[in-house]
């Protein structure tokens, strides 16, 4: 699997297109759940990406962040406020890969769906297989993969879908420790070998990992605990490739992590 | 070899327990051979009347093999309308539920004044009788499947057709096999109906005509000797169903099928 990291291209370097790739403004979302309760998931949120930028979102669990990346892929309307931006695809927390079909026509769905014959299609999806470490593993169906493969088939086919905007939810999750940090550079090779040849996509990422959105993004997003609000925003300026025992990457981690906790305390305050 | 002996065993085991008890009482003279035969004259009867079964076989499990075929087509197709369509469901599910209360010998008659003494009035029974296990089966199959990979679907721009293309036909498969297992088994039913219902000229009538008419002369021995012809052509259409999932469905037995 290639890993070498190597610093991002200049974002000049992308083609000109909107000022904002993703822009929520002043967004609140409550939804009925199973049970009928309602719950009020966003509230007042604003939120803004530039094209090419890698925006991390973190926060506790059930902050609302799968509702904020429906938002932005137009799964979801908000109750409240204005969303808009570039059209946007979706890898959702778990793969949803569909076991009716073969690795490589899973990661080459998107393709099928927007009118391309299948032979053509898998050979587009077959050309990035070895790049992302699939190779060899083209017919395999989804339950023969590891977690790891699964999340990688996932992860093409949203890039196949062409969009300018990826919406990626908790994509690693799903790992073990180990695979995990792998997988982070591989994320951060594969995003930026094809922002040099195509122009850098923008990158919702959410995560419950502070340090896989510091190791990732080029600026974190902190929400607080339900109804989820933007408490802070933090720039990551640190030069990548990023190792997880810089010293930059420790303190800016001790720092958000103080920002989710101090949200924490709040909400606890006023329960 | 030994987990061939495991599967095999338990049935094998109950059978003879089964087989030996009711030898047993048959041959106490509790009843009489015209009531209950017992297995060795059933074997017996058998062996002798072979070539007239299976000349029997042949009609019978042409009406069930094209009767659950044309079953399969109607529950399936209907079974789609349904799920697209929240007005026919209104309209056809009630009659699809009342359809499988209506008596056979009701019809019976006005079947064979219409369609006369061949195959299709036998068909049409069949078919009134199995397409609705495939089309209760498939509705919820179709209605089964994950929301959340209809949701990504609809992110990469799937239409309602790749929708369904995609999404919810494959989901609903196995469960339209399920559907066709239980089919093809009351289906053999619904032959030994439709032959006693609906009249058929021609010297082997099927099955279901012959256990009538032995059963009549009073040849209970070959009555029940075509009976376990019927059984085993049962046994043997349900778990030829059953691989074809396999084959059809894969991942109909994959952790993750939704």
């Amino acid at each position: 699997m290639p890993t070498e990291l190597r610093s991002p291209p200049p974002k000049a370097l992308a083609e000109p297109r909107a000022a904002e790739a993703i822009a929520l403004e002043r967004v609140s979302r409550t939804y009925t759940d199973r049970r009928g309760a309602r719950v009020r998931a966003l509230e007042d949120v604003s939120l803004h990406a530039a094209p090419g930028e890698l925006l991390a979102v973190v926060g506790p669990s059930g902050c609302g962040k799968t509702t904020l990346l429906e938002l932005i892929c137009r799964l979801q309307a908000p109750d409240r406020g204005n969303v808009r931006g570039e059209p946007a695809a979706l890898m959702p927390q778990r793969d949803l890969l569909l076991p009716w079909l073969d690795a490589l026509d899973n990661a080459a769905l998107a393709l099928r769906i927007a009118g391309v014959p299948r032979a053509h299609a898998r050979e587009r999806a077959a050309a990035l297989f070895a790049q992302l470490g699939l190779d060899g593993f083209e017919r395999a169906s989804p339950d023969e993969l590891s977690g790891g493969m699964r999340q990688r088939v996932a992860f093409l086919r949203t890039l196949l879908s062409g969009k300018r905007v990826l919406c990626l939810d908790e994509p690693l999750s799903a790992l073990d420790a180990i695979t995990r940090a792998d997988m982070q550079e591989w994320l951060a090779a594969a995003l930026e070998r094809e922002g040099s040849q195509i122009g850098r996509r923008t990158v919702a990422l959410v995560t419950h990992d502070v340090e896989e959105a510091i190791m990732l993004a080029d600026r974190v997003a902190v929400l607080s605990p339900r109804p989820g609000r933007v408490i802070a925003e933090v720039d990551v300026q640190i030069a990548r490739p990023r190792a997880r025992t810089h010293a930059d990457v420790l303190a800016l981690r001790e720092h958000v992590l103080e920002l989710l906790g101090r949200g924490r305390t709040r909400e606890g305050d006023r329960a | 070899m030994r987990r061939r002996a495991l599967i095999l065993g338990p049935p094998l085991v109950l059978l003879a327990a089964l087989i030996g008890a009711w030898e047993a009482y048959a041959d106490s003279g509790t009843t009489s051979n015209f009531v209950l035969p017992a297995p060795h004259a059933i074997a017996a009867a058998l062996a002798d009347n072979a070539g007239l079964l299976a000349a029997n076989l042949r009609p019978t499990a042409t009406e069930v093999a094209l009767g659950v075929l044309i079953a399969l087509a109607l529950g399936a197709a209907l079974a789609i309308l349904v799920h697209l369509s929240p007005l026919l469901r209104r309209a056809v599910y009630p009659l699809a539920v009342g359809s499988q209360a209506v008596p056979i010998a009701v019809i019976a008659p006005l079947l064979v004044f219409w369609w006369g003494f061949g195959v299709f009035p036998k068909l049409v029974v069949i078919v009134l009788i199995c397409f609705f296990p495939v089309l209760v089966t498939t509705v919820d199959g179709l209605a089964a499947v994950d929301p959340d990979r209809l949701k990504l679907l609809r992110t990469l721009d799937a239409s309602r057709w790749q929708a369904f293309r995609f999404g919810e036909l494959p989901a609903a498969l196995p469960a339209a096999i399920s559907g066709a297992r239980i089919a093809v088994t009351i289906a053999v039913i619904g032959a030994y109906i439709a032959e006693s219902q609906t009249a058929t000229t021609g010297a082997h009538a099927g099955l279901g005509h012959e256990i009538n008419a032995d059963l009549t002369a009073l040849q209970t021995p070959r009555a029940y000797a075509a009976a376990l012809v019927l059984f085993a052509f049962a046994l043997a259409c349900f778990y030829a169903l059953g691989l074809a999932e396999r084959v059809i469905a894969p991942w109909s037995r994959a952790k993750d099928a939704a």
